[in-house]
């Protein structure tokens, strides 16, 4: 283009003979500046505040002092912390499995062609548009153990009435209910799309060969479909490990303790006891975890692209 | 507290009888006296920050009035109770808060405003009689209004605005059933409880709250009828203490044998469904709860229900109290301006509507003892009976200290784990060495 040509623009002149030579570099740091403002603003900044602020004594409405790492000492000792982090785990990993199995096999469903299939699909997919808060109400209601739904439904079949949220020993499986309820269909469009991308050339030879349709689900479709899977996993692992607004609106962490994630432990820290400074370290940990969460999925993302799409 | 200074004397009442004479003479709105130039702060701007409730909801809807008689204007924000908490403490511990005046909820907020130093000093106001009607006097408050209103040191930091007694609410047809009586005792409540419940007929004689945090209140409440609270006037946790674990024991039982599966996991709104559907004997909960109770689009109980003065305990009377009250924050350049909407908010014109609504409560003995104010009140006679009963017994039912919030959280883990089964006096202990720390630390610095 002549507008670029170093002819017509002595800047750019200037800028490809800067890039033999590094003293003309410095005329590009004007553009670059905004997004560094930006990012220092949004993400380093308050990073780096939460990590100041979590070497604090510091409770709102109180004087502030330096703790050191008092406050990460305590959270060592804190068996809160420890049965929170535990709960966050758990219900991390039963909020992706469960969407993740369901999702597929709905995938694998609306892959195929039948009446209304269209229609359907747009029925399935609803759960995803509702707003977290409003479904944890509707749920709630739905698990009361004398006037919800669910338990009347048992009945019928002479199944006694649970406890669901309401009991420590089934409330975490009874909230992940709920979040496999609402986002199994993300997953499900998820692999769809994946679905939509398989050739079909491999299938008619396994087809030939005689492999039956367990066989060619497990050594053709699983394999390249394992990329979209694992775009399916980061995604859900990311949402149910930052999970709040479910679990508040429906148990507060309760009963008791039993589904209290570090979200709530921390939000509570924070905001309720407005220990500020615990509740940045606990902040901090949690980071922490989920950046080690987060390099293990990207590895395993980096595994399945070379079982599936590169083919190497 | 001094008898005398709670019970009106007749020059006080005198004084309060003329004021509203005159003011009906000078044509004033009934309960805002001559006496006072409520015009002169006209064209000042307040700031107001409200709890969202029934209440607030009924300040806000009269606001104009306030404008009207003042010539002030109000802008007024309703946050939600948690928000409004969170907002609060951010704002006025930056030393910059938004707003002059602030609702406040005393069983919660109370020592945190004090140790901060946020509510600015109203004694001087209250005495000043160009700035206070003369009916507006300490003894028209209930007792636990001014304990509440008062600081350590007795200075007066906000005026008492609605106060939550909590009381049984006992379906009469059920007991009519057994041929049972209402309890005068805790003794007898378990034992009505009890025989009231039939898991075959899905009814149960008690419901309360089960959630963590919630249920506290619901022992502290029911220690008081061991003459007991969770602190001494020293400020040393009791606890432990052989009544505290008695009332622990008392919550299980009547958790374990008498309310329905799940209660665990519930809150007032879940036990206030479960009494409403007609298959609960008592509930026990605040006073504010009760409109829902006669609203025949929300309840199957409507005419059924009692509501009775919380039994006697083995070693005392007591109707745990909570409530709220309004203040003016000490950053506010506009005190006396903020003060005048404090007075009016409690005024006895704006007690009598929160009655009569049922939207709450006031401290104001006056109010509740009007006849006219009565006869306007849309609730059934009982409850105002009630009220009025539990005023009589009414003891802070949690502890003033800052760290409220934990000090329900904690103990109100133990409480749930006791409908689980566990020991009361083993979970009490463990729960109190989780606490003291907390509380050691919230009077640091």
């Amino acid at each position: 283009m002549s507008a670029t040509t170093p002819e017509r623009t002595g800047v750019t002149t200037q800028a490809i003979e800067g890039s033999q030579t590094i003293r003309l570099a410095p005329n590009y740091w004007p553009f670059v500046v905004p997004a560094l403002v930006v990012v220092g603003a949004v993400i380093v900044f308050p990073w780096a505040f939460t990590l100041w602020m979590s070497v604090n004594r510091w409770t709102l409405g109180q004087a502030r002092s330096f703790a050191g790492l008092e406050n990460y000492l305590r959270l060592a000792g804190d068996p809160r912390f420890w049965e929170s982090l535990w709960h966050t785990l758990t219900y991390t990993f039963l909020s992706v499995a469960a969407p993740m199995v369901l999702g597929t096999i709905a995938a694998l469903i609306f892959d195929a062609k039948f009446p209304l299939r269209g229609l359907l699909r747009g029925v399935f997919v609803m759960p995803m548009m509702a707003t977290p808060v409003a479904v944890a109400l509707v749920w709630t209601m739905m698990f009361h153990p004398q006037l919800g739904v669910l338990n009347y439904l048992l009945s019928l079949v002479g199944i006694p009435a649970q406890e669901w949220i309401f009991n420590a020993s089934t409330v975490i499986p009874s909230l992940v209910a709920v979040e496999t309820w609402q986002w199994t269909p993300l997953v499900m469009l998820i692999v769809l799309g994946g679905l939509a991308s398989v050739p079909r050339e491999p299938f008619e030879s396994a087809e030939i060969d005689g492999a039956n349709a367990w066989q060619q689900f497990r050594y053709l479709t699983l394999p390249m479909i394992a990329p979209f899977l694992m775009i399916a996993v980061i995604i859900r692992t990311i949402d149910a490990l930052k999970s709040f607004d479910i679990i508040y609106a429906m148990t507060q962490g309760g009963p008791g303790t039993a589904s209290e994630t570090i979200n709530i432990y921390l939000y509570n820290t924070a905001f309720s006891y407005y220990d500020i400074g615990y509740g940045s370290a606990m902040a901090v940990v949690f980071f922490i975890v989920i950046v080690a969460l987060s390099f293990i999925l990207l590895m395993l993302r980096q595994r399945s692209q070379w079982i599936g799409v590169e083919g190497k | 507290m001094s008898s005398n200074l709670f019970n009106p004397t007749r020059r006080q009442l005198l004084q309060a009888s003329a004021a509203l004479a005159a003011a009906g003479i000078a044509g004033i709105r009934p309960g805002f006296a001559a006496a006072v130039d409520w015009k002169r702060f006209a064209g000042t701007t307040l700031d107001v920050n409200l709890i969202k409730s029934p209440r607030s909801d009924t300040l806000i809807k009269y606001l104009a009035e306030f404008e009207e008689l003042t010539g002030i204007k109000v802008n007024a924000e309703a946050t939600p109770e948690q928000q409004q908490r969170q907002k609060t403490v951010i704002e006025l511990s930056s030393g910059k808060p938004s707003f002059d005046v602030v609702h406040l909820s005393y069983h919660v907020q109370k020592r945190q405003f004090e140790k901060g130093g946020w509510l600015a000093d109203i004694s001087s106001y209250i005495t000043d009689p160009t700035l206070t009607d003369p009916g507006l006097v300490e003894s028209d408050f209930a007792d636990a209004g001014m304990l509440f209103a008062k600081d350590g040191q007795g200075v007066l930091r906000s005026l008492p605005f609605s106060v939550d007694y909590w009381i049984v609410y006992w379906n009469t047809e059920l007991f009519a059933a057994k041929g049972l009586k209402y309890p005068e005792t805790l003794e007898q409540l378990v034992a009505a409880a009890e025989a009231l419940t039939d898991p075959s007929t899905n009814t149960y004689g008690f419901v309360a709250r089960g959630l963590k945090n919630a249920n506290t209140p619901v022992w502290t409440s029911l220690m008081l009828g061991y003459d007991m609270t969770p602190l001494d006037n020293q400020g040393k946790l009791r606890t432990t203490s052989p009544e505290a674990v008695e009332a622990a024991a008392l919550y299980q039982r009547l958790m374990t044998k008498s309310a329905p599966p799940g209660v665990t996991g519930f809150n007032w709104a879940e036990a206030q469904s479960a009494f409403l559907q007609g298959k609960i004997g008592m509930w026990f909960d605040g006073v504010g709860f009760a409109p829902p109770m006669e609203n025949p689009e929300k309840s199957r109980v409507v005419g059924k229900v009692g509501y009775g003065v919380m039994p006697k305990g083995p070693k005392a009377h007591a109707a745990g109290t909570f409530g709220d009250g309004i203040g003016v924050t000490s950053a506010s350049e506009k005190k006396e301006a903020a003060y005048l909407f404090c007075q009016w908010a409690i005024s006895p014109a704006m007690g009598a509507r929160l009655l009569q609504a049922g939207a709450g409560v006031p401290f104001r003995k006056s109010v509740l003892e009007d006849p006219k104010v009565r006869e306007g009140v849309t609730m059934p006679a009982s409850w105002l009976d009630a009220v009025v009963g539990s005023g009589n017994v009414s003891r802070l039912s949690l502890p003033v200290i800052i760290p409220v919030t934990e000090f329900r959280d904690i103990y109100g883990v133990a409480l749930t784990n006791l409908i689980a089964g566990a020991d009361p006096a083993e979970e009490l202990k463990k729960a109190t060495e989780q606490f003291q720390p907390v509380l050691d630390r919230s009077e640091q610095g």
